[in-house]
């Protein structure tokens, strides 16, 4: 039992911070926000599924992903074509030439639905496949690249040629993907419209839920040998290699786990916002996801999610007011965050914002309780040592 | 299909001639990232975007000799080529000091702040010259074509491109493995802490590397207005196609990444015939992909003692 | 000159036949013999680039060799992954100390114990108290009882490479392979690795490569001398020293 605090909450601290989170987004948000702006709110938070597996791949695997927008897509994909499928039943597609099949396969000359997408009539077939289809291939590039040890640099580079040729790919082959579009015009899950306010609001709190199930799973990951195997093969790779480990097997397995949770946060996406497209997969958003962790802290699974969350927000707000500045700015941030704060919003809260924090608790009487707190929680990473070691260390 | 086999031959010998195009493009491109990734180990991000302000700087010297000197129109071109390497070099040499200096031991990272670099530098170019594409006006000599037979139709804008690529590549190579310069470039490669004993000054030798790098983007740059117009994004569109081939022909081997360059030209270009653009583009990329797993190292590296 | 070596009871527990390896058509080990036997503490001297590092590589599988064979135990090393050559009993220590910096002397030395090493196991993996037993033992054994909850990088250099030591410890390895242990070592911390490598070679075998004859001579059962990739000579280091090429060799002409 204790054992499972630990792991799972990391301790006391751990277990703060990640209440605090989960107050903010099942509490506040839902209500102080309306529900265009929730809606919103939940978008964002299926990119933090993407931020959080990048934590675990490239903070502590030092795997850079160029290309965690496959996963998210395929996700994305695997569930716009079932809701897709039950969007074309014979009766709402009966003026199509061909009814039953969707719009734009009719639109692209096809008579009959590709084999491809027979399977996914089925609920639990395309929940198997969210998950599976990007896992596998994950594994399959994973084996191909650190089975043969190719370097970190050259991962990057060729993770980012597969997001560029999938993205052609699905555009290229319109009447299979619906091309450029994408699928949309998603309207019900399994009879259940998803398209009402009420029915958003229930989808947003299952996808608040799995982030949080993600973050735990990240955390009980993180706190194992495994995770520290990971930041040992990251800085020392060759003497985790001649420890007796195959170094290979743990990059594949860490790649594989970052692409699971991106793909659960494509689907989130398909069901909450009602279409998917290639948009999401090629080079340009897999590499805003990189910056959501990187300004959230690429060592920090809650730090993820409060970077995926402020950037886009930023994103919204200036591309929508200043549209000429954001790019400026986006790009400053890459520059910023990365030469001067590499370890995101969640380094500058353990150097600055803790202290703050006790400092702004201390000129106030009235929060004289959480003046001991913060002085109890600081000295808790100093003083480690003796018990420590009778459980895991937390990162 | 019902062609005789000349004509076959005649289509061959031309979209091969396409290729050659694309390559020396390409070849430009790539010959700048391999000096920069295959010497100095930087990825660079924004490569392409100096591609694009050679591409501009061409565009801005033909604007402005058709305004004022219009005599000099037929020659403005080689201004413009040696305009663009040294704009482009010189805004790679400020990148150089600013940022990619206190990165080096970071390559991931260095790779992230450049491609917000590139960003930056898309949307500069985007407030500057606008979202719309421009072409550059060409002297009359390099428009038209060439017909050794009558079924064959050779461009010249591609033959001045490929005049211009081998004296590109050719002085680059001699720069690197003839000059004093060359020898001090790889010096400090193999062992900064010993070039830096001998008297090398190894941070200048690393600015001045990325800097003539990105000067041969400049050209690359140049030489693209012969063949395209250019837009705000111009560059960017080849950076990945131009990094693979970098990886593929083993980072640090001029010989190769001219290979590799030549490959993957010739092969997305002949397929580009047979199949849709995309579907050769896929093909090619995933056969580069490929080979990479098998070859790691890239196709011309030699086995060294570590 | 052939080594004088005497009747061998025992099978020895690593053989090395004609191996040799090229890299660009340069032999940097060249028909390479060289048996280490049970309980033996066996060095390995040589001017630099005569092969010795290069060795290490081959036998822990850094390095494939382009022919010869390598038997460790029965077994053949060099057709062998790196991780199974470790699992099969053989340790190695690099020639900078290799430790992970982040971690606590704890972990470093909990990182090798030899549990836990597939991904699931990894993942599953309790610190028990056999396993806090195990570290203890070994820390005590390398002089850092004290430091077991310090940060890594802030050991000494000599510190580091005596936990880089320890790590190879917990392994239990029936064959270790330390490269320049003593390289960057004050003269107390070099008699204290003597006295540690005495000590644990006790039930297994040592190959160690090092410059220092001071320390090769404290140590040392047999001594090889390696030169362009081939054994010059092989005995006692009494024999080795006063052995006339070995002599022209570290001399010059």
């Amino acid at each position: 039992m204790k054992n499972a605090y630990e792991s799972l909450l990391g301790g006391k601290q751990g277990a703060i911070g990640l209440l605090v989170l989960a107050v903010l987004i099942l509490v506040v948000f839902p209500l102080a926000l309306d529900s265009f702006r929730l809606s919103m709110v939940g978008k964002y938070l299926t990119y933090a599924f993407v931020a959080v597996g990048l934590v675990l791949c490239w903070g502590y695997g030092g795997i850079l992903s160029l290309g965690q927008g496959i996963f998210f897509g395929l996700g994305g994909y695997c569930m716009a074509m079932f809701l897709k499928l039950e969007a074309s039943d014979p009766e709402s597609t009966k003026i199509q030439s061909t009814p039953g099949i969707p719009d734009f396969m009719d639109w692209n000359q096809i008579t009959e639905l590709p084999m491809m997408w027979q399977p996914f009539h089925s609920f639990s077939f395309t929940l198997l496949a969210v998950l599976a289809v990007p896992t596998l291939l994950a594994l399959v590039i994973g084996i191909a690249m650190f089975k043969r040890r190719v370097g970190d640099v050259y991962f990057s580079i060729v993770t980012q040629a597969i997001a560029a040729i999938l993205t052609i790919l699905i555009i290229g082959q319109q009447g299979l993907t619906g091309g450029v579009n994408g699928i949309t015009d998603l309207r019900t899950l399994n009879g259940w419209d998803i398209r009402d306010d009420s029915s958003k609001l229930i989808l947003y709190f299952v996808n608040a839920a799995l982030l949080i199930g993600c973050v735990l799973l990240g955390r009980f990951v993180l706190t194992s040998k495994l995770g520290r195997l990971l930041m040992a093969m990251r800085d020392k790779e060759e003497r985790v290699r001649f420890s007796g480990y195959d170094v290979a097997s743990f990059k594949i397995f860490v790649f594989c786990l970052a692409a699971a949770f991106s793909a659960i946060g494509g689907a989130m996406f398909a069901l909450q916002v009602g279409f998917m497209s290639p948009s999401f997969v090629g080079i340009v958003p897999s590499i805003e996801m990189v910056i959501f962790a990187a300004v959230g802290g690429r060592m920090s699974l809650l730090g993820a999610v409060y970077g995926t969350l402020l950037v886009s927000f930023g994103k919204t707000y200036f591309s929508e007011s200043f549209p000429e500045l954001w790019l400026y700015l986006m790009g400053g941030l890459f520059i910023v965050v990365v030469m001067y704060f590499p370890n995101g919003l969640a380094g500058l809260w353990e150097s600055h914002g803790r202290k703050w924090l006790s400092r702004f608790a201390l000129g106030n009487k009235v929060f004289g309780q959480s003046v001991v707190k913060a002085r109890v929680m600081s000295p808790v990473k100093v003083a480690t040592p003796q018990p420590s070691r009778e459980l895991e260390t937390t990162p | 299909m019902d062609v005789s086999l000349s004509e076959f031959g005649a289509i061959a010998i031309m979209q091969g001639f396409n290729g050659l195009s694309v390559f020396c493009v390409l070849l430009l491109m790539a010959l700048g990232l391999a000096i920069i990734f295959g010497q100095m180990g930087v990825i660079n991000m924004a490569h392409g975007e100096f591609l694009t302000v050679g591409a501009y700087t061409t565009y801005v010297i033909s604007s402005l000799t058709l305004q004022y000197f219009p005599a000099m129109q037929p020659y403005y071109f080689f201004f413009a080529i040696i305009a663009a390497f040294v704009i482009a070099g010189a805004l790679g040499w400020l990148v150089e000091s600013l940022m990619i200096s206190k990165l080096y031991h970071r390559p991931l990272d260095t790779l992230l702040a450049t491609w917000g670099l590139s960003l930056v530098m898309q949307q500069a170019f985007r407030s500057i010259f606008g979202a719309r594409e421009v072409g550059a006006e060409m002297p009359a000599w390099i428009m038209g074509s060439w017909a050794p037979s009558e079924a064959i139709d050779i461009p010249r804008n591609g033959l001045f491109v490929m005049g211009l690529t081998l004296l590109c590549t050719v002085t680059i190579f001699l720069m690197l493995y003839r000059s004093r310069w060359g020898l001090q470039v790889r010096a400090t490669m193999q062992n900064r802490v010993m070039s830096r004993a001998v008297g090398i000054n190894t941070k200048k030798v690393d600015r001045m590397t990325f800097a003539l790098g990105c000067g041969v983007a400049g050209v690359a740059g140049a030489a693209f207005t012969t063949i395209g117009s250019t837009g705000p994004t111009a560059g960017s569109l080849y950076i990945v196609d131009t990094f693979l081939t970098v990886v593929f022909g083993g980072a640090a081997s001029l010989v190769g990444t001219i290979a590799s360059a030549f490959s993957i030209a010739q092969a997305q270009s002949l397929m580009e015939f047979f199949l849709s653009g995309s579907m050769a583009k896929v093909l090619t990329l995933s056969a580069v992909i490929l080979i990479l797993m098998v070859r790691p190292q890239g196709l011309f590296s030699s086995k060294v003692r570590k | 000159m052939n080594s004088p070596a005497g009747f061998q009871a025992a099978k020895p527990v690593l053989s090395i036949e004609g191996l040799s390896v090229s890299f660009d058509g340069f032999k940097a080990v060249d028909n390479l013999n060289l048996y280490v036997d049970r309980n033996e503490v066996h060095v390995v001297i040589g001017p630099n680039g005569a092969g010795k590092t290069t060795l290490l590589d081959l036998i822990c599988g850094k390095t494939k060799a382009t022919a010869g064979s390598i038997d460790f135990d029965g077994r053949e090393l060099s057709k062998m992954r790196e991780y199974d050559i470790v699992r099969a009993g053989v340790g190695r220590k690099f020639q900078n100390p290799s430790i992970y910096e982040n971690l606590t002397v704890f972990e470093n030395l909990e990182m090798s114990y030899p549990k836990g090493r597939k991904v699931f196991g990894a993942l599953f993996f309790k610190r028990s108290a056999e396993v806090i037993a195990r570290v203890e033992e070994v820390a005590a054994e390398i002089f850092l009882s004290e430091l077991l909850d310090m940060q890594a990088d802030l050991l000494s250099h000599g510190q580091k490479q005596w936990l880089e030591i320890g790590m190879l410890l917990m392994q239990d390895p029936a064959l270790l392979m330390l490269d320049e242990p003593v390289a960057g070592m004050s003269v107390s911390e070099r008699v204290q690795t003597a006295e540690l490598l005495n000590r644990i070679s006790q039930g297994r075998s040592v190959l160690v490569i090092e410059h220092d004859m001071e320390f090769v001579k404290s140590i040392a059962h047999r001594v090889t001398v390696l030169h362009q990739g081939t054994v010059l000579a092989e005995g006692s280091m009494e024999a080795v020293q006063s052995n006339p090429k070995v002599i022209e060799v570290y001399l010059g002409h």
